[in-house]
């Protein structure tokens, strides 16, 4: 264990390095992957440990990313960056999951992407969220004494908040409470039966969930400085399970993997071949029936956790 | 008389037009150990199911120390003391024997909501899971995942998660269940050496197992009571042997 | 305004007898297989695409009608055989994912081949006029979609009902593992299903093409309506895909016409209305 935090701590500061070594479009790439990282982590907390599939996820990244951009442009401090996006994508998963937890399964699926569409359907159309084009112009958080529109500042304020998440994620799966959603995940009749009240903690779950991927989606409306509607749209969704099952469900640092995984396909892939998305589908259906342990579960040598 | 623990009154439960319960009153005294007999399909495990919350009841009454429990979830009814193990293993594969029994005991105890905490600092649950590990003679195997025991080392430990919660009520379904006699032999001393605190009902096919522990039986057949009685009394009603034989 | 309302009417049912097609195929899988085949709006955008090239190469609307969709399930069968079949012991849940995998696949696949820009579609000869319906004027093509569709129902209809076939489709999904043991190769079946599934989506997809063109994106623009006709419908109903698709094809040219702000907003509500309220639909089966 002490191993992992070694090597954590190894890439962190290979990270915090970069911008010093490479140009700005790779380090674009390595900010990108850590919005995408803790997105997708958060997705693995819901689907990898609590076991809930949710087509619906891009519902709280894009309530993050509108929620900082309208908050940013009234007031471009932290609070709007970080604490209300967050809020807010953590109330609208405690009455969305309220919801959904009724249901499960390809029914759970389903409910929570009809959900997600929702707010895709109302901002595409409505004029004070800028409909189709969305919200451009997204202010970077003015902190004292740092200029976060220089690409290396930005880059040590990502870095500092996906370590901050990545190892706040890691503690509450580790913790008792993950240890209750891995039991509900494993079999959830049984932990019924035993005296939980698993509906309960599945909409903790859910609200964790909510709120971390709010803060991805902020943090990706001020990395783009714009927010469109397609945040909210169900292939976002699906995006963030291709990362999680690339990387590793139930892994945390798979979902990781999984972002990393993702985008340099996009961007290396596409430098040489137009085939991106192709490569993209096929890896994931080859993983998909091959390597459902993900890369993490690979390199670990055992089928993954998933049940 | 003291009080009974756990009373059905007139409990029913249909699907549809077949009537699975019928009916059945029965009072178990607290302390006591009921073994329910009746030929398969008599309505023995819907009876447990009901009790339990897993199914409601059509009609009739379930009591616990005087305060119905019908129509409860099944983790509300948990959480009153009763606690049931399955006819099929139902235990969670891929964790640990010690994880098992650990997730039962934390059920009931504070910190399942701790979100930054350490299971390790929470010594009740470790302590209870490993204490209920001795009893059911897994403590050599703490950290083997359930999936890869044995069929009978599992069918201990679904005894085991049921007892792992330190129920007042233990709901047993068929606990011997596909053993070995041998297997049989160890279980039955195991449910003997149980502390009289915890009252005990349970299904059973093997006869053996219903004389050793049963301090009463109660007969189900078609989802009515046939009989009640001391084991030897309900051994020599004539009712009772036409009753298996007809359906054997 | 009685006209247009009647021409828009006409329109939402000729858009209905597309989401028809498409979810007949949706409901089936669902209701036999378990799976939720995010990629089935795949199988009507290579059934439009097919239908272009036929029609290119051959000149004739009608080939291409027959053919597109045999080609389409053909490509059905075997993704279910290669890529689902190895999946059934596993949870439905990796079977959903890899058909999302599926999607990227297909449409990458289509622009690859076809290129990206949207691709127009004649309609035959037969129908390449407007006709006039009660004061309405409407692309014959049109009518003769509505026509079609309403024929292919009967006959899906007949095909479910009174054929051992459809005897077999129907207790397939009623109880999947029950048929199979009655001695019946349920993998065959499952296959057949699926392919058959597609090769429906294929059949809109080529009929689709002259009212909506072709463009790689198609497929996954019109999944989301398919879904919700299928949540609506029933899982499993063919009558639930009618009933459905008619409801929502109207809604969303009406609703598109009148109250574009809300529209498609409303329409999701609806379907998150009936997953909690009435999971099993208009018409499903009660669920498991």
């Amino acid at each position: 264990m002490t191993a992992r935090l070694i090597g954590f701590a190894a890439l962190v500061v290979l990270a915090a390095l970069f911008p010093l070594v490479a140009g700005n479009y790779p380090v674009k790439l390595l900010q990108e992957i850590l919005i995408w990282g803790i997105f997708a982590m958060s997705l693995d907390v819901l689907m990898g440990y609590a076991g809930m599939v949710s087509f619906g996820h891009s519902a709280f990244f894009g309530i993050g990313g509108y929620v900082a951009a309208l908050a940013l442009a009234e007031n471009p401090g932290l609070v709007s960056a970080l604490v209300l996006p967050a809020l807010a994508a953590g109330l609208a998963a405690l009455v969305i999951g309220f919801f959904s937890i009724r249901v499960s399964g390809v029914y759970f699926i389903m409910l929570t992407l009809a959900f997600s569409q929702m707010f895709y359907a109302y901002a595409f159309q409505v004029s004070w969220l800028g409909a189709e084009d969305g919200i451009v112009g997204i202010p970077r958080p003015a902190l004292p004494g740092v200029d976060l529109a220089n690409i290396r500042s930005f880059h040590g304020y990502l870095l500092g908040l996906f370590v901050v998440v990545a190892l706040g994620l890691w503690r509450v799966v580790r913790s008792p409470f993950g240890h209750v959603l891995r039991g509900i995940h494993e079999n959830e009749a049984r932990m019924e039966a035993v005296g939980y009240a698993v509906d309960r903690y599945k909409l903790l779950a859910f609200a964790i969930a909510g709120v971390f991927a709010g803060l991805a989606g902020s943090l990706y409306a001020q990395f783009n400085g714009s927010i469109t509607p397609d945040a909210f749209f169900w292939t976002t969704s699906g995006e963030a399970l291709l990362m999680v099952i690339i990387g590793g469900t139930g892994t945390l640092g798979g979902a990781v993997l999984g972002a990393a995984a993702f985008i340099l396909l996009q961007s290396l892939v596409s430098t040489y071949t137009e085939r991106w998305m192709l490569i993209l589908g096929v890896t994931f259906i080859l993983f998909v029936l091959f390597v459902p342990g993900g890369i993490v579960g690979a390199l670990r040598g055992r089928v993954g956790l998933r049940a | 008389m003291t009080a009974p623990l756990l009373a059905t009154v007139a409990l029913s439960r249909a699907f549809g037009a077949l009537a699975a319960l019928n009916r059945v009153s029965l009072e178990v005294a607290p302390r006591e150990r009921r073994a329910i007999i009746g030929p398969n399909g008599a309505g023995k495990t819907t009876l447990f199911n009901v009790i339990t919350g897993q199914l409601a009841p059509t009609a009739g009454r379930i009591l616990l120390e005087g305060t119905p429990i019908g129509g409860l979830s099944p983790h509300a009814v948990a959480r009153r003391g009763i606690s049931r193990s399955f006819q099929r293993n139902n235990l969670f594969p891929k964790l640990p024997v010690e994880e098992n029994l650990r997730l039962a005991a934390a059920a009931t105890a504070p910190g399942t909501w701790d979100l930054l905490g350490s299971i390790a600092r929470r010594r009740g649950p470790l302590d209870r899971a490993r204490e209920v590990a001795g009893v059911i003679g897994l403590s050599e195997r703490l950290g083997e995942p359930a999936g890869r025991l044995s069929y009978g080392e599992q069918r201990q430990l679904e005894v085991g998660v049921a007892l792992a919660t330190a129920p007042r009520l233990l709901l047993l379904d068929e606990p011997t269940a596909g053993m070995s006699p041998e297997e049989t032999r160890r279980m039955t001393r195991m449910l003997e050496a149980l502390p009289r605190e915890v009252t005990l009902l349970i299904i059973e096919h093997d006869m053996d197992v219903v004389g050793s522990l049963a301090d009463r039986v109660t007969v189900l057949h078609y989802g009515e009571v046939l009989t009640e009685g001391t084991f030897a009394q309900v051994k020599a009603d004539p009712r009772v042997y036409e009753v298996y034989l007809g359906s054997a | 305004m009685p006209v247009d309302l009647f021409a828009q009417a006409l329109n939402g049912l000729a858009y209905g007898v597309l989401l028809f097609l498409l979810s007949v195929g949706l409901t089936l899988i669902f209701g036999m297989l378990d799976v939720v085949n995010l990629a089935h709006g795949s199988f009507y955008m290579l059934g439009a695409y097919a239908g272009l090239s036929l029609i290119a190469g051959t000149g004739n609307f009608w080939l291409a009608l027959l053919l597109a969709p045999l080609a389409v399930g053909l490509v059905g069968a075997l993704v279910e055989v290669t890529c689902l079949r190895p999946l059934y012991r596993r949870p439905p849940l990796d079977q959903v994912l890899l058909t999302f995998g599926f999607i990227y696949l297909f449409e990458d696949l289509v622009k690859w081949i076809w290129g990206g820009r949207i691709r127009s579609i004649p309609p035959p000869d037969l129908f390449s006029g407007s006709v006039s319906v009660w004061g309405a004027i409407i692309p014959s093509y049109r009518l003769f979609v509505i026509v079609f569709g309403l024929v292919m129902a009967v006959l899906l209809w007949l095909l479910i009902e009174r054929t051992r076939l459809g005897a077999i489709i129907r207790a397939g999904v009623f109880d999947a593992e029950m048929t199979g043991g009655l001695g019946i190769n349920i993998r065959r079946v499952f296959t057949a299903v699926f392919a058959f599934g597609a090769a429906l989506g294929g059949l809109s997809g080529v009929i689709a093409g002259p009212i909506q063109s072709a463009y790689p994106s198609m497929g996954v623009a019109i999944l989301i309506p398919a879904l919700i006709v299928v949540v609506v419908g029933g899982l499993g109903s063919l009558k639930g895909s009618l009933v459905g698709s008619l409801v929502i094809g109207q809604a969303e040219t009406f609703g598109k016409a009148w109250l574009p702000d809300a529209a498609m907003l409303i329409i999701y509500v609806v379907m998150a209305t009936v997953m909690l309220v009435r999971p099993q639909g208009l018409f499903g089966r009660p669920l498991k």
